[in-house]
């Protein structure tokens, strides 16, 4: 068990006999590793999402989430503890009436002792830098606080593993910065593994692995480089590839020699200034 | 206008009384009720109007605040006395004009059916200006957690409370959206008589019951990703704890309802 999360040949059906939202889907999460979900609406992504930390349970097939299979009712609990969730809506996951009291909440249903509580809600808002929030009342925060917050509430439980259905869906360009920043960031010096769900390219360019979802089944899997070279594939999927990218291919057909895996701006401008100006 | 709407009545400052355990408040806000209602004479009345006097003082609270409660409660207050006062005919006659008869039993009655519903709304204003709601619901839900052993859902109560208060601001931000969304399209909510206007809600209340019902599909899943799995094995960050001071205040009440028993032997 060297992989955080191992999807095996799982299928997921909602109702029986209606058709499967998921068909023998095969993936693998390695530890600190930060994994983008791509797919339009309706592709499967989501419930992807809830097939990981046990809120369905595969229809074929076996989740295993840091060794546990979520088959196993009797490790729902550690399972969901492993592997914490953030959802798309930021109003619809926040229970309680001050912000430091929605942090506890999961802690509090762990049954962490009380006298512990206040270090771990401190050290988990500090980590999103929302600290100076801990007495507000959620409503009077933004969209992108509000997700902060349920960030918070799933690092208090001290997880291995984020997993984030859409969480910037429903948040403005800043506030989805400020999310996907904050996830990065815990990535980066946490350690935490992240499945990013997600439609927006931008956000999958920044992922270590992509996993591009279209009607139930994996349709590619790779480096973003990679997955996003398949313009006309993705197109065919109804996605779109980072605008950069998109650049560059139609840069390409009008002559100019940009290679096909430029993803962000500044490797765009650095690649036509090489054209320009060879000799730096 | 949305900022302190989950506070209620709740008038935040720091008193003695504000920081009293909710759980005795309510209990002690019984004992109140009782005692207002073993009162048999004015003088006993101006004991209790002097315990409340002293309260409101103690909580740091402007005794206005206090009568404030009772505006609402004017129209109700005047048609217990005035029912009393005509329909318990009773006892010695006082005055008798035509069809009206007052009585001495009838007015004693009316003055004092007033009073302890006066005394009864300014007991339980007390309690909710000096205790915000989400302590109220923590206090309800730990008193009532005796009960548990009869299955009563204490914990599911107080658990539904406290998220009814988290989703007041949310909701009234919605109806606010809707209604202005639906204005946008035409509809009317300000004229017509009281039925138009009841017909008028309909499509402002059946899109934001639909949002409810999503809202709490969506809540339910994010709670139990977060591990809710009931109230068993459930530790709280916020525990409540007797101090000193709950006691010193149950003493105050014990004080109180003593006087009131020593003065109705005495007068």
């Amino acid at each position: 068990m060297d992989e955080r999360i191992k999807v095996d040949q799982v299928s997921f059906t909602y109702e029986e006999g209606a058709d499967p939202a998921l068909t023998s889907i095969d993936m693998k999460v390695q530890p600190g590793e930060f994994v983008a979900v791509l797919g339009h609406n309706g592709s499967g992504k989501s419930t992807l999402a809830k097939l990981l930390n046990a809120l369905y349970i595969p229809t074929e097939g076996a989740v295993i989430v840091c060794g546990l299979d979520t088959r196993d009712e009797s490790r729902v609990w550690d399972i969901r503890q492993q592997a914490g969730m953030i959802f798309q809506n930021p109003d619809n996951q926040i229970v309680a009436t001050v912000v430091k009291e929605d942090v506890a909440f999961g802690l509090e249903n762990l049954g962490v002792p009380t006298e512990d509580m206040p270090a771990r809600i401190e050290s988990a808002l500090a980590a999103v830098r929302m600290n100076e929030f801990a007495d507000s009342a959620p409503h009077m925060l933004s969209g992108g606080q509000k997700q902060r917050v349920a960030i918070a509430g799933i690092l208090a439980m001290e997880p291995s593993v984020i997993i984030a259905d859409e969480a910037t869906a429903m948040l403005d360009p800043s506030g989805r910065k400020e999310v996907l920043d904050t996830v990065r960031r815990l990535n980066r010096q946490k350690g935490i593994t992240v499945v990013w769900i997600t439609h927006f390219m931008e956000e999958a360019a920044q992922a270590d692995r992509v996993v591009v979802v279209n009607q139930g089944r994996i349709a590619r899997m790779g480096s973003p480089r990679e997955v996003f070279q398949h313009i006309d594939e993705m197109r065919d999927l109804h996605l779109d590839v980072p605008h950069m990218t998109a650049l560059a291919a139609e840069l390409r057909k009008g002559g100019m020699p940009i290679p096909q895996d430029v993803l962000t701006v500044e490797e765009m401008a650095q690649e036509v200034c090489k054209l320009l100006c060879p000799s730096d | 206008m949305l900022k302190n709407i989950t506070m209620g009545q709740y008038y935040p400052v720091d008193s003695f009384v504000h920081r009293l355990d909710p759980r005795i408040k309510i209990v002690l806000t019984i004992a109140f009720i009782v005692a207002v209602f073993m009162v048999h004479s004015l003088v006993g009345y101006a004991i209790v109007l002097g315990f409340v006097y002293l309260t409101s003082r103690m909580a740091n609270i402007p005794f206005r605040m206090l009568t404030k409660g009772l505006k609402p409660l004017r129209f109700i207050l005047v048609l217990t006395f005035l029912l009393n006062l005509f329909f318990s005919t009773e006892g010695t006659t006082l005055i008798r004009l035509g069809f009206i008869h007052i009585t001495h039993q009838g007015l004693s009655q009316a003055v004092h059916y007033s009073l302890r519903l006066m005394f009864l709304v300014v007991g339980t204003s007390l309690l909710t200006l000096t205790t915000s709601p989400i302590m109220l619901s923590d206090g309800i839900e730990m008193l009532l957690s005796p009960l548990k052993r009869f299955h009563f859902p204490a914990h599911e109560l107080g658990m539904m409370m406290s998220i009814a208060l988290r989703f007041i601001p949310t909701l009234l931000e919605e109806t606010d959206k809707i209604q202005k969304a639906q204005m946008a399209r035409g509809a009317d909510f300000e004229s017509g008589n009281l039925l138009q206007r009841a017909k008028a809600m309909v499509p402002l209340l059946v899109p934001l019951f639909v949002s409810a019902f999503r809202r709490a599909g969506d809540l339910a899943m994010a709670m139990e990703a977060r591990c809710y799995h009931g109230g068993e094995h459930r530790t709280r960050l916020r525990v409540l704890k007797i101090t000193q001071k709950d006691f010193i205040a149950c003493a105050a009440m014990a004080g109180l309802i003593l006087l009131i028993v020593v003065e109705g032997i005495i007068l």
